[in-house]
């Protein structure tokens, strides 16, 4: 987790590519609720519910979280079922270790995100809503300062609950998130009904990630055309991007669709010295260094099998063995699993075994098709997504490092250095005693 | 729609049963989990053996359905 606790926002820099939208020149010039009231104006509630959701539907604005499912139907499943007693949850739990995006935006702009709760809770009528944070990077103490300044000002109609979520990659998966605020441990179960039919205390409950709540808390202000009017015009608007160039990171705002090229330049990245990019995360693609002008939007994504996920831009650079760094990558998925269900726990320390023999040089026969062969048997086969995004990953990095793959099956590595990249702890399940 | 077989995953303890009780549909993997043909699809005139078949499994881990709409679950 560590690698990614203190992010700076690039916002403020001179380049176009960063939109001031989200992000607020200065690092908590969001955080306090004058400037916050100063910059964006307060929110009023006052627009009839069936307009706000069209207004969401027509701003095409999608879930931030990862999955990028448009926020509209899903505050529409949410809102149909409500009865009045839906429930809503900021998703703060930003459990992937590359990104940075989530604790940058809650300790710049808490402001922002309680809005869009409150829009959240407003749209489907929800009588509790909780905000789910990740403790470890120190958001949370600017969340509480952030809700006793609303509090003072008599801002919220529905009082907003801070919970802890634990670090760990699971715990911000959407039936971990109503686990957690069930008071059981934060792990996935299996589905249906789905979190919006029935989630905390059995009520219909809308997960979205704090960045989709913010976004919303922009968009009941300026409208949809606003929103609309940057980015991919087939999934519109900003997104917060965690770019990475080598070790160093950075978290970006810029129009959905920026291409890894762009956002690397941003951040005073060399995409010359770039050997692979990392698209999505750890449950997401490994691209070829092709894909440097593809646009970062799951539409334009799509024809190379990969998603933006929930943002994250990884370049690696030449040197860097990314067999090495893969394998390490799939201890750490396969450390992280919940251990509940027997394909994912049998499937992923294989997998992981594999790729560990794979990243060293000197011959694997037979070891390659062995991973093949288990990803096969994971994939769609769990309670949750994570043996299928782990399979993503894996067999993203197996096509891409191919080239590498045969230098290793003859004795040798292209890299020059040995010192591990990709920010992961693979210990920490056992140390927290799971599984 | 066609019923379709799904399993819990958190459930299930590779029992192999099923795999016994419904070979049509189901298969057991290496480690003896279900692995279910067709998206678990069951054909119409196996449907009651298929509805045996839920009954039997020792840990309620399978279940027969009509699959619905509903949003897509991330990645
Ligand atoms: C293994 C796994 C981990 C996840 N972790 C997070 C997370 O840390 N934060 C998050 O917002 N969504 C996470 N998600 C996605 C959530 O399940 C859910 O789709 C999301 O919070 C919905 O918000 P959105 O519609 O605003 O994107 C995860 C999903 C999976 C499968
Ligand atoms: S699929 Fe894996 S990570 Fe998901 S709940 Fe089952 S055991 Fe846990
Ligand atoms: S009978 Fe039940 S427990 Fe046994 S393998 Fe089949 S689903 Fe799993």
């Amino acid at each position: 987790m560590s690698a990614a606790a203190d992010l700076p926002t690039a916002a403020g820099a001179p380049d176009p590519l960063l939109l001031p939208r989200l992000m607020q020149v200065g690092p908590d010039a969001g955080a306090d609720l004058r400037a916050h009231l100063g910059r964006h104006g307060r929110l009023s509630l006052d627009m009839a519910r069936e307009r706000l959701l069209a207004e969401v539907a027509r701003s095409g604005l999608t879930g931030r979280g990862g999955a990028g499912f448009p926020a509209a139907r899903k505050l529409a499943a949410v809102a149909e079922r409500s009865g009045g007693r839906a429930v809503v949850v900021g998703n703060g739990a930003e459990g992937e270790p590359a990104s940075g995006k989530d604790h940058v935006l809650l300790s710049s702009a808490p402001h922002l995100v309680l809005d869009g709760l409150a829009v959240a809770a407003y749209a489907v009528r929800a009588r509790t809503a909780y905000l789910y944070v990740l403790d470890d990077r120190g958001a949370l103490a600017v969340l509480r300062a952030a809700l006793a300044q609303r509090a003072r000002a008599g801002m919220d109609r529905v009082t907003v609950q801070l919970v802890t979520a634990p670090t760990a990659f699971l715990s911000g998966e959407e039936s971990a998130v109503v686990s957690a605020l069930s008071g059981r441990p934060a792990l996935p179960y299996s589905t249906p009904p789905r979190v919006f039919e029935r989630g905390v205390g059995g009520r219909p409950t809308l997960v979205h990630n704090v960045e989709t709540l913010a976004q919303l808390g922009l968009l009941a202000r300026w409208g949809a055309e606003w929103f609309a009017a940057i980015g991919d015009p087939e999934q519109p608007g900003s997104r917060l991007y965690t770019v990475w160039d080598g070790p160093r990171a950075r978290v970006v705002e810029a129009a959905s669709g920026s291409t890894a090229r762009e956002l690397l330049a941003a951040i005073g990245g060399r995409p010359e010295q770039v050997q692979a990019l990392l698209v999505g995360g750890y449950h997401g693609s490994w691209l070829p260094v092709a894909a440097l002008d593809a646009p970062l939007s799951d539409p334009a994504l799509r024809r190379y099998g990969a998603s933006a996920g929930a943002g994250v831009l990884l370049a690696l650079p030449h040197g860097v063995c990314g067999l090495r760094e893969a394998a390490r990558v799939s201890a750490y998925l396969s450390a992280e699993s919940a251990q509940q269900c027997g394909p994912c726990l049998n499937g992923l320390p294989l997998i992981a075994d594999g790729m560990r023999r794979l990243a060293a040089p000197g011959r694997a026969e037979g070891v390659r098709r062995r991973v093949e062969h288990w990803a096969g048997l994971v994939e769609g086969r769990g309670a949750c997504k994570h043996p299928d995004g782990s399979v993503r990953f894996v067999r993203s990095a197996l096509q891409v490092f191919g080239p590498e793959l045969d230098l290793h099956a003859r004795g040798r590595c292209s890299a020059s250095t040995a010192e591990p990249m990709l920010p992961c702890d693979v210990e920490p399940a056992t140390a927290r005693g799971r599984g | 729609m066609r019923a379709a077989l799904s399993v819990d995953w958190t459930l299930c303890d590779a029992r192999g049963l099923c795999a016994e009780m419904l070979p049509e549909v189901i298969e057991a993997d290496e480690w003896g989990y279900p692995l279910l043909r067709n998206n678990g699809t069951v054909p119409f005139e196996l449907e009651k053996q298929a509805r045996a078949t839920v009954e039997l499994c020792p840990l309620l881990a399978l279940r027969l359905s009509v699959p619905a709409e509903v949003p897509a679950q991330r990645r």
